[in-house]
């Protein structure tokens, strides 16, 4: 979504949900994996939309949706390419929003080759090199761009931006056709582009029959445009694939032609797997960001501030004041020791000098060049693709350290894990030494979460963690503390960053935990210069808005997205107004960033002069008495620019962009429907196979992702596609009853009991090609491992007819593990770790797999099996470097 | 009276799990489940379990699709029902599939026989006209188990007593709702005064019938039934017997007068019978 609109993150929040006309959960078992937000859309079911439920499985969201339509896995991107098809071979996009919001009119270079004629890739693909040289993608410029260092080249850097959309890339004067009938023009190559997908194409790739198909499209059409709108849902069925982030530029150009981005009952919705999550990537966890979708600085590139600076910023909107943004986080960092003269310390951050994604650290880990390793909140030992890679990553460690409730699989892997069963590994072999630390729950720390929707809500510490039990700040703050402490004599250059980074906060309470509002007054950032008629008693004062922050060090701002969260001292997370005293967009519950924005880009849910779309869709609008937009929201915009602003080129960033610009992040204020820039694989998204698929492409000559990350390896074969040894598919996916891979949930009675056993989902037909009894075991083999469940025979599960052929498909929940109450098997020691070449997320929710009936074999039994599967399958050949396939 | 919560505007906002309801001591109040937007989620199960401290019961895989909580007993107070059925409707675009659930409980009754067979007092019908055991009291007996039309109350293992759903007694005496609507995410469980639900329910069906789900049915909120009306009632998406559920419940006391009444007649008439013999025979 950082490509389509500027930011990546939901577009929207759920109660606005109840206000859509249509949604369409896809990607997604919301019922189940969200059942608290679920209930805006039994409101919205209430008030008579209609709710569509697209998934492999007929899913507790299935049962209560107006429509199922059952899916092969990994085949979405067909099925809303054909809904596009749809849409604009009928003519039904909402063509004045589509015109004034949207690159539509565009024209694209003429150097430009799709897939429709290349078979399958884009021009630029190097095959050595398995990437694309984006030069071709660009749109046709008026003049060559003047001066500007930012070039098309850079944009192979790919997606990084989670917030800041594309990176730069052109200055927008460019060629443009508004009545859309220039061949060249965005409108035309997308038209083309999607041309193949046509139902029947649908049909053969999905399964989908065409009157299905076609009752969605109608659907969604019927109910987008002036007076309606509808909203698509997704969550992890769309990013774990090798095409994840197309999956998701799909559906954002389909809500674009729709003309229901900004708009209330629009929007899609990305709903986060676990609490938190969204603020895991705010705030980030990931090797290559920085707090606020700041990118982490590139060895070798970004060699000064000016550098990094030049090298990222914006020509027009928001990201032009990046500037700000970054030099405020290294005042945040080192405080008083950042000053202009040392660049801030910015030579003080670490570089990125390749990839250190989560699968690169443990193919480190077995190749023994990655030594220690934190696991804090996760559980990679069952709840990551391909768990056998990740216990041998971990077993070869020189240390770990685990913060958890429980001495979960990934803490215990060295005395009681499968391997050690099946004899590969033996506990006095292993030289990791393991620090388990027991972690303190969020009802013994204060804090804030980031929720789904871009919330921040902050919670209270209740009681205080009992016995050896502590908040993961106090933990950090005094691990750092201690460091910092035994650096304090040290003149190595290299300690120059830890001795001068800031680490003074208040601590409190019996275990001197450090003050979480002292943090968070931090994200926020301050003023620093010296104000003695504050009301906050002279000294630092909060910034309200990111829109303070400045360039020249006089401010600091731990997280530049998130300024305003302590606007006037005040935590405005910990906001409790109850929705009676206020109104449905509850903007005084919490705070959401940016600028406690609840629906993002809501400039376009009026007309381009400024008026609302229609009354029964009215939310924000240009109050010309009072020079200003208003509305429900906070606006998504320069409270005082005017629609018929016409844009100044001389002006501040974001005065640069028109007034009928509504993506204020991005480049040229527009919602982009094809993407130059910002995607390694694609400017328009293309129907891939999983990397692991018993079924041929029906569109390309290209079977898979030509990008996708693949690491042929001992312990990670992959399985051939199209292959008898392989015939099924299978999804993982989660249950109500149990939390991700069970580290909260396999250890609790009441929870367990409600799901004690790992169990497979089949169909009937299936069951009786395969001799599986209901409630017997059946096993389960890929090339990486085999595994026993219970076998659930269901007619929720339905076997797919593509064309001429029938393909089934096998559910399998991963909550599972061998410790705890509720034990089994986990699902994820089946998936090979295969990435997106975007986002570096394996593709966990599509593979191929055998099944049999009854358990497995025990002990080195368990590995001649694989092997021996394996062996048969690839007909006595070694192991084949699946890019070839 | 008010007994709801409303808001500016006049919307009823316990429905949208926003307001608290209102109810006054010595008024009756219930459960409405309507089972038309119940997610399968189990919150109420667990809810439950938790706040009243019901023991767990075990890890037990059915295979009964995502029941493994089997049914309602003296360590499960909430149960929810998975109905799993292929449908033939042509029109239903659901992979020829319905998934029926609905988390089913006491149902405190108005003719209570659990209460009427007890004979300790053990049972008893509160303030809020709602059936609770007194556990002090509860000798064991288990007159109540087999008088219950629906196979509620149980005896616990090792405990030899019978426990069952109380609608949360002691949270209803502090003024607070029930702990399984409290954690209802869709509003499946509606908790409040008894009239207020009955009319909710009224006006719900009457929305669904609108909207062509024409088996969606009441069940239990009539107090001509055979139970006198329960104190918590249900709306199904067809007939109670899909769900497990006696069509046409009758309390297991309501003819024990009629009953005594004939046996003592009979007993009166076995007697004339044969004093008439013996006289008879006399004579003879």
């Amino acid at each position: 979504m950082g490509a389509s609109f500027g930011r990546g993150a939901a577009t929207g929040f759920q109660q606005d949900l109840a206000n859509a006309d249509c949604i369409v959960i896809e990607g997604s078992n919301m019922a189940e994996c969200h059942p608290v937000g679920f209930q805006w859309v039994m409101e919205a079911k209430a008030r008579g939309a209609t709710v569509i439920h697209i998934d492999p499985r007929f899913t507790r969201t299935s049962a209560v949706a107006d429509q199922h339509v059952p899916i092969r896995s990994g085949s979405d991107i067909a099925f809303l390419g054909g809904l596009i098809n749809y849409v604009l071979q009928g003519g039904h996009d909402f063509r004045e929003y589509v015109v004034a919001y949207t690159n539509a009119s565009v024209l694209v270079s003429d150097d430009f080759q799709d897939t429709e004629d290349l078979d399958g890739l884009f021009s630029g693909y190097d095959p050595d090199k398995r990437s694309y040289d984006t030069k071709t993608w660009q749109l046709a410029h008026r003049r060559p761009p003047a001066g500007s260092p930012a070039g098309a080249e850079k944009a192979s850097a790919g997606y990084q931006h989670g917030s800041g959309g594309a990176s730069p890339g052109f200055d927008g004067d460019y060629e443009m056709d508004p009545t859309l009938e220039d061949p060249r023009c965005v409108y035309q190559v997308l038209k083309r582009h999607f041309a193949r997908y046509t139902p029947e194409m649908v049909e053969r790739t999905c399964g989908i029959p065409e009157d299905q198909f076609r009752k969605v499209a109608e659907a969604l059409v019927a109910n987008s445009g002036p007076e309606r709108t509808s909203a698509f849902v997704y969550s992890v069925g769309w990013t774990h694939h090798t095409v994840g982030v197309q999956y998701i530029r799909t559906a954002s150009i389909l809500q674009l032609l729709l003309g229901n981005m900004g708009r209330p009952g629009g929007g899609i919705m990305a709903l986060r797997g676990h609490a938190s999550i969204q603020g895991s990537t705010d705030i980030p966890t990931l090797y290559n960001l920085l707090p606020g979708y700041l990118t982490m600085p590139t060895a070798g590139r970004d060699n000064n501030l000016r550098a990094y600076i030049d090298d990222q910023i914006g020509q027009a909107g928001f990201w032009g004041h990046l500037d700000a943004y970054i030099v405020s986080l290294l005042k945040a960092y080192w405080g008083d020791a950042a000053t202009p003269e040392n660049d801030f310390g910015f030579d003080w951050l670490p570089a990125v000098n390749g990839d250190h994604s989560t699968y690169q650290s443990v193919l480190g880990m077995i190749d023994g060049t990655v030594k220690g390793y934190f696991i804090v909140g996760e559980n990679p030992a069952t709840g990551t693709a391909n768990g056998k890679l990740q216990r041998m990553g971990l077993a070869n460690l020189d240390w770990l350290v685990v913060r958890d409730f429980n001495e979960i699989e990934s803490a215990a892997f060295w005395h009681d894990s499968p391997e050690i069963e099946s004899g590969e590994l033996r506990t006095e072999d292993i030289g990791t030494e393991v620090f388990l630390m027991p972690a303190a729950a969020h009802t013994e720390k204060d804090g804030s979460f980031t929720n789904t929707q871009r919330l921040l809500q902050w919670h209270n510490k209740a009681v205080e963690p009992e016995g050896d039990t502590r908040s993961d700040l106090w933990f950090y703050f005094h691990l750092g503390r201690i460091i910092r402490d035994k650096l304090a004599a040290s003149t190595d250059p290299r300690d120059i960053p830890v001795r001068n980074v800031t680490w003074d906060y208040p601590t409190e309470g019996q275990w001197d935990d450090p003050s979480a509002e002292a943090v968070l007054r931090e994200i926020n950032g301050f003023s620093l210069i010296d104000d003695p008629d504050s009301s906050h008693g002279g000294g630092k004062v909060p910034v309200s808005s990111y829109t303070e922050l400045k360039a020249d060090g006089s401010t600091s701002s731990g997280c530049w997205i998130y300024a305003g969260v302590y606007a006037d001292g005040v935590n405005q997370a910990n906001r409790r107004k109850p929705g009676s005293e206020q109104s449905w967009v509850a903007p005084e519950w919490g705070w959401a960033w940016p600028s406690n924005r609840r629906i993002l880009y809501n400039r376009a849910s009026a007309r381009p002069d400024g008026t609302p779309w229609s009354e029964r869709k009215k939310y924000v609008w240009w109050d010309e008495d009072a020079g200003k937009w208003t509305g429900l929201d906070v606006p998504d915009f320069v409270a005082t620019m005017r629609p018929d602003h016409p844009g100044d080129p001389d002006g501040p960033p974001e005065q640069r962009l028109p007034g009928t610009a509504p993506f204020i992040m991005q480049q040229d204020g527009l919602g982009w429907l094809y993407a130059p820039n910002g995607l390694t694989d694609g400017p328009l998204p293309t129907h891939y196979e999983p990397h692991e698929s018993p079924v041929a492409n029906p569109l390309y000559g290209v079977q898979s992702s030509p990008l996708r990350q693949v690491f042929d390896r001992k312990w990670n074969w992959s399985n051939p596609p199209v292959n008898a040894g392989y015939p099924y598919v299978f999804c993982t996916y989660r249950l109500t009853e149990h939390h991700t891979a069970g580290g909260m949930s396999r250890g609790l009675p009441y929870l367990s009991e409600l799901q004690p056993e790992f169990f497979c989902e089949v169909s009937p037909e299936l069951a009786a090609e395969r001799n599986l009894v209901h409630g017997e075991y059946a096993t389960i083999i890929t090339a990486r491992s085999a595994i026993e469940a219970r076998v659930m025979v269901t007619d929720r599960v339905t076997p797919l007819r593509l064309g001429d052929r029938t393909v089934h498909q096998i559910g399998l929940p991963y909550h599972w593990g061998w410790r705890g109450l509720a034990t089994g098997d986990a699902a994820n020691d089946l998936l090979p770790g295969v990435l997106d070449s975007n986002v570096h997320i394996p593709e966990q929710k599509v593979a191929s797999c055998d099944i049999m009936p009854g358990r497995r074999p025990r002990g080195p039994a368990l590995v001649k099996l694989v092997e021996d599967h394996y062996s048969k399958a690839m007909d006595g050949h070694p192991p084949a470097h699946s890019t070839d396939w | 009276m008010t007994i709801i919560d409303r808001g500016s505007d006049g919307t009823d906002l316990t429905l949208q799990g926003i307001g608290t309801p209102r109810y006054d001591r010595e008024q009756r109040v219930g459960f409405f489940t309507d089972t038309s937007i119940c997610i399968g989620c189990k919150a109420c199960e667990v809810a439950c379990k938790e706040w009243n401290d019901v023991p767990a019961d075990g890890l037990n895989f059915l295979a009964r699709s995502y029941d493994n909580t089997g049914h309602l007993s003296a360590d499960t107070w909430r149960h929810v029902a998975f109905v799993e059925q292929p449908t033939t409707d042509p029109e239903s675009a659901r992979s020829g599939v319905r998934w029926l659930m609905s988390s089913d409980v006491c149902k405190h009754c108005t003719s209570a026989a659990c209460l009427e067979v007890c004979p300790t007092g053990a049972l008893f019908r509160t303030e809020f006209e709602t059936v609770v055991v007194q556990q002090d009291i509860c000798n064991g007996c288990g007159y109540c188990v087999s008088a219950c039309p629906f196979g509620v109350i149980d005896q616990r293992k090792g405990d030899g007593r019978v426990w069952k759903c109380t609608l949360c007694y002691d949270r209803l005496r502090g003024g607070q709702t029930p702990a399984c609507a409290q954690a209802c995410p869709t509003q499946s469980i509606q908790f409040g005064p008894l009239e207020q639900l009955r009319e909710r329910a009224a006006a719900r069906i009457e929305a669904l019938h609108d909207q062509g789900v024409d088996d969606a049915q009441l069940y239990g909120d009539d107090p001509g039934d055979g139970v006198g009306g329960f104190g918590a009632f249900f709306l199904l998406l067809d007939k109670p017997e899909v769900y497990g559920l006696p069509p046409d419940p009758v309390s297991t006391t309501r003819d024990l007068r009629t009953m005594f009444n004939a046996a003592t007649a009979a007993a009166f008439g076995l007697l004339g019978i044969a004093a008439a013999t013996l006289l008879g025979q006399r004579r003879g």
